[in-house]
């Protein structure tokens, strides 16, 4: 049997203090969370995400949390990503909250309608979880039930809304006073990559007036995009007022990335990356490469305060990838030391 | 209909100026209504706005118009009634991730808007749908929060008058 072991070793590293629980309330801060503190600290973070088990092995929770130890300074648990049944997000980020990691509970507004949204976020928020992600999901059409009923009660910008309702004004959307409101962190994803393009901007604008602190963007493999979209952002002040994560991956292969633009919505794949693909030799490396030389870009623009890597079935090659990249500056992301996983050793 | 409804997107300036101009009486007489018959009418009133709306937008009659502030697209065309769209599923050709035959109808929306007298309407943050409004009239309801703010206005200003 694996088990969490407190372990408080790490004591020069700053954002250890009481990993299972939130840190002291900080001044400025809205969460008590670690992820907050690197970003209000001004250092460039690197988030990622686990695809939650088909299983009720909590081991394997840990398990694929581990993979991104030292690299990741906060785990995004996919909210039935795709319209695929997983565990969910709620149970995955309360696993990950206990042994002192920082998740980021990923709530789509495809299965749920305001009331068990709301539930959820003061469930989690009791379980010490201080991020919530707000999207508003894929269709159901997309994914291993498309006979199921869609909810869409709300949006991406909604949810945002009601977030900062409970925490702010401790109530309900009912107006229902709250006991104790949840001290989360907000956020949401924006893709400036589909179209209308140029009202990408605009519409990130309006998540950040509706509360988003942090964003994490759909792939980015096109930096041009980006670079004109990030400078207008800064222009507008957006970058003042939220942090934002632009988001890279890794190809396996030229098959996958032609494969990914043509069947899944929203991935924008530019020709010149399929074809440096299919002219590698070894082209999981090159996808790897790829996606290194995309962190170190992305970090070079204005505006940009981390990164989010996606790397779905090549987990285990993140922390290669970061390491490679330099964008922690040689920082180390705090991970819980305790955890043993007693079925590899 | 839906290429009425994308003609209504691509032309909403000329809605727009329609709009501006047939809301005052549209409002103007059901609040005469409502104050002369109460709510006998509503019914009739529902229908006709459901029929008219749902010719020339596709209306779905939430009961929460918004298609002043979305470039004359009704938002509940969208197979996610995103009033915050669009959503970061849209296909490269501009069409709709659920249903790719179809344009997305925030793209419309946003295409819609840029034409109009006030585009950044549609910029403002819309919160989701009081579902409880569906199958209502909006015009009915718009026509009563006026009327009933004008009211106010006139206690407020009596009050004012009086201290
Ligand atoms: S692509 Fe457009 S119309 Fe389709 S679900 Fe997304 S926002 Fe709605």
């Amino acid at each position: 049997m694996n088990k969490p072991i407190d372990n408080h070793d790490n004591e020069h590293h700053p954002y250890v203090d009481n990993p299972g629980s939130p840190l002291p309330p900080k001044e400025g801060h809205v969460s008590q969370g670690r992820f907050e503190r690197v970003l209000r600290d001004g250092h460039f973070a690197v988030t990622s995400e686990i695809a939650p088990p088909d299983s009720v092995d909590a081991d394997e929770v840990y398990r694929r949390a581990a993979l991104f130890d030292g690299a990741v300074d906060a785990i995004n648990a996919t909210d039935g990503s795709g319209a695929n049944c997983h565990m969910s997000s709620v149970a995955v980020c309360a696993l990950l909250s206990h042994i002192g990691y920082s998740p980021i509970l990923q709530i789509s507004c495809r299965d749920k309608n305001r009331i068990a949204i709301q539930g959820d976020i003061l469930g989690a928020a009791a379980m010490g979880v201080c991020n919530v992600l707000a999207l508003t999901g894929d269709d159901v059409s997309s994914g291993d039930h498309p006979e199921a009923k869609p909810v869409f009660d709300l949006d991406s910008v909604s949810l945002l809304t009601t977030i900062k309702t409970m925490r702010e004004e401790s109530r309900f959307l009912s107006g229902r006073k709250l006991d104790l409101a949840p001290k989360v962190f907000a956020g949401s994803s924006i893709n400036p990559f589909v179209p209308p393009i140029e009202s990408r901007v605009l519409q990130l604008r309006k998540k950040v007036e509706a509360g988003a602190e942090f964003i994490q963007s759909q792939y980015c493999f096109d930096m041009d995009i980006l670079k004109s979209m990030m400078k207008r952002a800064v222009d507008m002040g957006l970058t003042e007022k939220a942090f934002i994560l632009p988001g890279v991956g890794t190809l396996a292969s030229a098959k996958t990335a032609k494969w990914l633009r043509s069947n899944v919505p929203g991935v924008h794949i530019p020709d010149s990356i399929v074809k440096r693909l299919e002219g590698a030799e070894k082209q999981k490396a090159e996808g790897q490469k790829i996606c290194v030389e995309l962190m170190q870009q992305v970090k070079e623009i204005e505006g940009v305060s981390g990164v989010h890597v996606m790397a779905y079935r090549q987990e285990e090659f993140v922390t290669e990838m970061v390491d490679a990249s330099g964008v922690l500056d040689g920082r180390k992301a705090w991970a819980p030391t305790g955890w043993v996983d007693t079925a590899r050793t | 209909m839906y290429s009425l409804r994308r003609f209504a997107s691509k032309h909403s300036k000329a809605y727009e100026v329609v709009y501006k101009f047939v809301e005052p009486p549209i409002l103007a007489s059901l609040t005469w209504l409502n104050k002369v018959a109460g709510d006998r009418f509503d019914k009739p009133i529902t229908w006709m706005e459901k029929h008219t709306k749902g010719a020339l937008f596709d209306c779905q009659m939430c009961g929460n118009c918004v298609l002043s502030k979305t470039g004359m697209t009704c938002p509940m065309n969208c197979p996610k009634t995103i009033r915050n769209g669009p959503c970061g599923g849209v296909r490269a050709n501009g069409n709709c991730e659920v249903k790719p035959e179809m344009k997305c109808v925030w793209v419309e929306a946003w295409g819609g808007a840029s034409k109009m007298r006030n585009p950044q309407e549609i910029e403002l943050v819309q919160f989701a749908v009081d579902r409880s409004h569906q199958g209502s009239s909006a015009w009915i309801r718009l026509a009563k929060e006026r009327d009933k703010e004008k009211q106010d206005r006139k206690q407020a200003a009596i009050a004012e008058d009086v201290s």
